[in-house]
């Protein structure tokens, strides 16, 4: 059941290599370990879409800890460094033994200082088309991302992909929002076409089928075909169709 | 007796009593236990699972003739309380699984219950029948009727006894009130009202009103985006009726009052143990979340299960707490391999002996934990088919954490992630508690002289 892989080789029995904090980013080790982390949460927020709806405190606190990695990496400039790291397939098989990782902080360096996570950047609220995330280098921005779904990020223009990173968690969280609509009027509401794109590659799923219920809408247009994890996504669009039409007669 | 888990002169030892449940080495999902409650006077204990059942077992009545043995437990009621159902607005499945199940005080001679899945709240009534009119004027004993005109005289039916029944009748239906899943219900100690409490909203119920409700508490952000935090558990002051409490993920507990205004969104306590900034990794949060939130029987504590301890907090000290027990502490170099299997979202309840003295707490492997809060001494025992010979003394088990491992003892890396003990109940008077290990129910009773 436990992950066996890369042992603490540069930390084994040695205390005192917990030097500076330079010294520990020299270590790939711990980024690997970050960024193997990072994959496996994005995978566990998307595989989210079941039958049933996903339990919202599990995703929160997914959705928390990719943010935590997430503000440290920028925080390290480490979200630099993905750009020259391998991108292979991030499958859970590839995962490394994460014993740093569960180290705390303390233990792994003295005087690192991990930052608590700050609410969600609110440029992101609204207009998803929008690239507001300047922190973040547009080129590496893609490889988070990339390593999950590699064949389908190549063929995007990476100009659109700025800030897709952080516009996938904010469309992950979309999506379980619109799942649980709180009201009629949720369900109407405008949905940005890119955006559903954007979540159909993410998630990569590029199934054929729609619900039953769906079929008698094929004579209104749907940006992608459906896909299971963004069925709900495609039903709002045809319900707005639907509403437009009706509000028009 | 209310015997604490260790007075000074002898520890309490727990012995098997029953187990409830099938042997199949595959365990149907349905089948597998949700929630276990006794009731006020523990002459009876539910149990839901994940096919939407609820059985209800009773307590014998002590034999005469066997004093060593303890009243058992068997199976009183089984009803189906909730069915699977499909949301077609949102294209996703209501699932049928019981998430808790709360007793009401008994007030005539029928037992009434509270039992929730994700969405729905229902009050059942479960009553006796031994009884049953006979001798009809308009119909026969077959139940057709009669020709009015063929009846030439009246009489008065009469009641005869017949074989008990038990039924359960669905009384009340709460629906329509949770848009997120349901967590926690609660009965208010003025037994007229309780709450429901999903991921970001509480509401309070009237028994008596269906078709309404009262938000108390809302957390949901305007922006969903924005949403760092949810609603975890929920609990009523077992005696200010105006009080609660409620947990979140942050691994924080609010008290409110509702006194203070319709919509507790102050609270009127704030409890939270500062964190420490050196032990913080990419899992604090996660396993800061707490699980399970518990009024002591006394009213002047709250317990809080996180994943890998118990805390007993002051209800007025609000900045630590009060105790802090290491339940598998073990786990702690594992959080990777166990968030990678997802059983760091694990939700383990807890809960407090009818004195408060001792509390307990379920883990891996089968194995449930308790704790003297008296002596500090505390004890890991296993439900298990082994250990399963009527009036066999539990053994202590031992969890090896490295180095040379003893005979009796098992290392972490070989227990069992998919035997989880995620429910457990106590009797609220006695030394008697009830286990549920997947679809297994296991009743321990202490060791009767």
């Amino acid at each position: 059941m436990f992950v066996r892989g890369l042992k603490r080789k540069c930390f084994d029995g040695e205390e005192d290599i917990e030097g500076t904090l330079a010294g520990i980013k020299a270590i790939p080790s711990y980024n690997l370990q970050r960024q193997s982390l990072l994959d496996m949460s994005l995978v566990k927020l998307q595989l989210c879409h079941m039958l049933v709806e996903p339990n919202l405190c599990r995703s929160v606190l997914i959705a928390n800890t990719v943010r935590q990695i997430q503000e440290e990496m920028t925080q390290d400039g480490t979200w630099q460094m993905i750009n020259t790291q391998s991108t292979g397939q991030a499958s859970l098989d590839r995962l490394v033994s994460t014993d740093i990782l569960c180290r705390s902080s303390r233990e792994q360096a003295e005087g690192k200082h991990v930052p608590g996570y700050s609410t969600f950047n609110k440029d992101f609220e609204g207009d998803q088309a929008q690239d507001s995330l300047e922190t973040m280098s547009t080129a590496s921005s893609v490889q988070a991302p990339r390593n999950l779904q590699s064949n389908v990020w190549e063929m995007e223009n990476p100009q659109e992909n700025k800030g897709n990173f952080q516009k996938s968690l904010d469309q992950i969280f979309e999506t379980l929002e619109n799942k649980s609509p709180n009201s009629v009027e949720d369900l109407f509401s405008e949905v940005d076409n890119s955006y559903y794109d954007l979540d159909t590659m993410l998630t990569g799923m590029m199934s054929n089928t729609k619900t039953g219920h769906c079929d008698g809408l094929e004579t209104f247009s749907s940006p992608t075909t459906a896909t299971s994890s963004s069925n709900c996504k495609s039903d709002l669009n045809e319900l707005d169709h639907i509403v437009e039409i009706l509000v028009e007669s | 007796s209310l015997a604490g888990f260790g007075n000074l002169m002898q520890d309490v030892l727990w012995c098997f009593s029953q187990v409830k449940g099938t042997i199949d080495i595959g365990v149907t999902e349905a089948d597998i236990i949700s929630t276990v409650e006794f009731n006020h006077t523990g002459e009876l204990l539910a149990t839901g699972d994940k096919g939407g059942r609820v059985v209800i077992f009773q307590r014998e009545q002590e034999s005469k003739h066997q004093p060593h043995r303890r009243g058992e437990y068997n199976v009183y009621s089984t009803f189906q309380s909730h069915e699977p159902e499909f949301d077609y607005l949102k294209s996703l499945e209501i699932e049928e699984k019981i998430n808790k199940i709360r007793w009401l005080p008994q007030q005539n001679a029928a037992y009434f219950l509270l039992s929730t899945n994700d969405k729905t709240v229902k009050l059942w009534k479960v009553s006796e029948r031994d009884k049953r009119p006979e001798g009809y004027n308009l119909k026969d004993e077959d139940g057709r009727l009669r020709d009015p005109s063929m009846i030439t005289m009246l009489r008065v039916p009469v009641l005869r006894p017949m074989d008990l029944m038990v039924e359960a009748t669905p009384r009340r239906v709460f629906a329509n009130a949770h848009t997120y899943h349901i967590n926690s219900i609660s009965v208010n100690s003025d037994y007229e009202t309780y709450m429901s409490a999903d991921d970001l909203r509480i509401n309070l119920w009237n028994f008596e009103i269906t078709n309404q409700s009262f938000n108390i508490v809302d957390i949901k952000p305007a922006n969903m985006e924005e949403l760092t935090e949810v609603i975890t558990a929920a609990e009523f002051h077992p005696h200010h009726c105006n009080t609660f409490v409620y947990s979140s993920s942050k691994g924080t507990i609010r008290l409110c009052d509702m006194r203070t205004s319709a919509l507790c969104d102050r609270h009127a306590k704030f409890f939270e143990e500062p964190e420490d900034p050196s032990n913080r990794s990419f899992f604090s949060e996660i396993i800061s979340s707490i699980s399970d939130v518990k009024f002591s029987h006394s009213g002047r504590y709250i317990m809080t299960r996180d994943y890998l301890t118990v805390k007993v907090w002051d209800l007025n000290m609000e900045n630590r707490p009060m105790e802090t027990y290491q339940v598998h502490d073990y786990l702690r170099s594992k959080l990777c391999s166990l968030y990678e299997n997802d059983c760091i979202f694990d939700k383990f309840e807890c809960v407090w002996n009818g004195s408060d003295s001792v509390i307990m707490t379920g883990s891996y492997n089968n194995f449930f934990r308790m704790f003297d809060r008296n002596t500090k001494r505390d004890v890991t025992l296993e439900a298990s088919r082994e250990n399963s010979k009527p009036r066999a003394i539990l053994k202590p088990r031992k969890v090896c954490v490295g180095g040379k491992r003893r005979k009796d003892e098992i290392s972490v890396d070989s227990l069992d992630f998919s035997k989880k003990i995620l429910h457990t109940a106590w009797h609220p008077s006695e030394n008697i508690i009830a286990v549920a290990a997947t679809n297994n129910l296991y009743i321990f009773q202490d060791k009767v002289n």
